[in-house]
């Protein structure tokens, strides 16, 4: 059910050069067109949307490297504070 | 050319100071008059194998780490700040492509770096882009197993004496302007049209003009990893580390010429201490600063060498910035103390504690990718990074 959210963080901060809609959970969001000035601001937005704090570890290229990579990093995150 | 004798890794630094006393240090002064490239410097460079000093064993290199790099390219800065950056320069590409490059057309290529001692050059920046190097608008066209590529670059160091120059492009004409791939381009298949001269206040020898470059090839040539992996994890590392290497030799070149200036000040008065000494005092302990900064971080690239996990987190990337604009600061500093402490001796252009050279290249390395942009880098990456 994390899938929406996560693409409309991406619609609004990833400056994305296509539509987030039309791209598959695995499809690579660098190929995409997401910068690493951009990802820097979609971390924060899904920090925001989803009241979590990505630790330095997940704070990595590949995690957010696609739809499918963000959930989950955040499944973790989630899971990690339920516990 | 094909040289025979064979370099160790351990003699780097002292090759490399050797060539710096012997033949960059002599010339460097024409070299910066005549804005020149440093033939000589680079062809003796050649001749010592150093320019596969990175290249690793197996492919007839001296297998060196980088540290080991930065030592000789510290030791040629303080000779020649030009050949000291050609030399740099070279080396980050010659890494790009060691670290990078797995195919066997890459295998080749790095033998044939150490066979043929091939120089390598590098254009990154484009015109109309605005000097972001993660960005393009040129692209790679591919048709059947050849590629063509058409790029107006505003800066290549010397283009013009590169024999092989490793260019960043859109991947196909559809991608975003960060999908980039790098790509080697060569004679015969590469023609470069200068668009425009090289007369800076500073770094004359490195002749960088414009050029407008045009190449076409086997796809082989182009790299399999991403641009943007390539550069996190070594292109940009490496660059600053190499470049703050060269700064660190010109900063150290005008410490060695302050205390020259005022052991000789107190030569000629025994028993008083002159009043530039407190100075010099005050700028070795600035210029040791410096030294280890420039000298952890070199350590730290080697020791994170093997971890693309190290290399592309945050906390690395932050620090590589900050190597940056801290060393390019503190060599503007350092010179300009080390002047204070000559006084007119080091201001005159005719006298054995001359400065103005190393003032001029100083001021350049705020600029070779700019500080502020380095700094605004590294201000998103801190609005995210708990380091």
């Amino acid at each position: 059910m994390l899938g929406d959210p996560i693409r409309e963080v991406l619609a609004q901060y990833g400056r994305l050069a296509v539509d987030v809609s039309t791209l598959d959970d695995r499809d690579d969001l660098y190929e995409a067109g997401l910068t690493s000035h951009a990802s820097v601001n979609v971390m924060l937005g899904l920090e925001d949307s989803f009241d979590v704090e990505f630790p330095e570890r997940l704070l990595r290229k590949t995690t957010f490297s696609s739809v499918a990579a963000i959930r989950d990093a955040l499944h973790e995150l989630t899971d990690a504070a339920a516990s | 050319m094909t040289t025979t004798n064979s370099l160790d890794r351990a003699d780097l630094r002292s090759v490399a100071a050797g060539i710096g006393q012997d033949v960059a240090g002599p010339a460097a002064a024409d070299v910066d008059r005549q804005a020149r490239f440093p033939r000589e410097s680079i062809e003796a460079l050649r001749d010592a194998r150093m320019l596969s000093a990175y290249v690793p064993t197996e492919c007839g290199g001296a297998g060196a780490s980088l540290a080991e790099i930065a030592g000789a390219v510290e030791a040629l800065g303080q000779q020649c700040a030009s050949t000291a950056m050609i030399f740099a320069m070279h080396q980050i590409q010659v890494a790009c492509l060691v670290r990078h490059g797995r195919t066997g057309y890459w295998r080749a290529l790095t033998g044939e770096i150490a066979d043929a001692q091939l120089l390598l050059g590098s254009a990154t920046t484009e015109a109309g882009i605005g000097g972001d190097v993660r960005s393009s608008s040129c692209a790679v066209e591919v048709a059947g197993d050849t590629f063509q590529l058409k790029k107006n670059a505003p800066v290549i160091s010397y283009g013009a004496y590169s024999d092989l120059i490793l260019v960043t492009a859109r991947r196909t004409p559809d991608s975003p302007p960060n999908d980039q791939v790098l790509v080697a381009c060569r004679t015969p298949g590469l023609s470069l049209r200068p668009t425009s001269e090289w007369d800076t206040l500073g770094f004359r020898g490195t002749c960088s003009p414009g050029f407008m470059l045009e190449a076409g090839g086997s796809v082989d040539a182009i790299m399999d990893d991403s641009y943007g992996d390539i550069s996190s994890q070594t292109m940009l590392p490496v660059s600053h580390i190499l470049w703050s290497s060269a700064w660190l030799g010109l900063a150290t070149a005008a410490v060695d010429t302050a205390r020259r200036f005022v052991r000789g000040q107190a030569r000629n008065r025994p028993g008083v201490t002159p009043p530039g000494a407190l100075r010099v005092a005050e700028l070795v302990a600035v210029h040791q600063q410096m030294k280890e900064l420039v000298h952890g971080a070199a350590r730290r690239f080697d020791e994170a060498a093997g971890s693309v996990d190290e290399l592309s987190g945050l906390g690395f990337a932050i620090a590589m910035n900050s190597l940056k604009v801290a060393a390019s600061s503190l060599v503007v500093d350092i010179v300009g103390s080390a002047m204070l402490i000559c006084g007119i001796a080091g201001y005159r252009e005719d006298s054995e504690y001359s400065l103005g050279r190393h003032l001029r290249d100083a001021y350049g390395a705020a600029l070779m990718v700019n500080n502020d942009r380095i700094l605004g880098n590294s201000a998103q990456l801190l609005l995210v990074s708990k380091d």
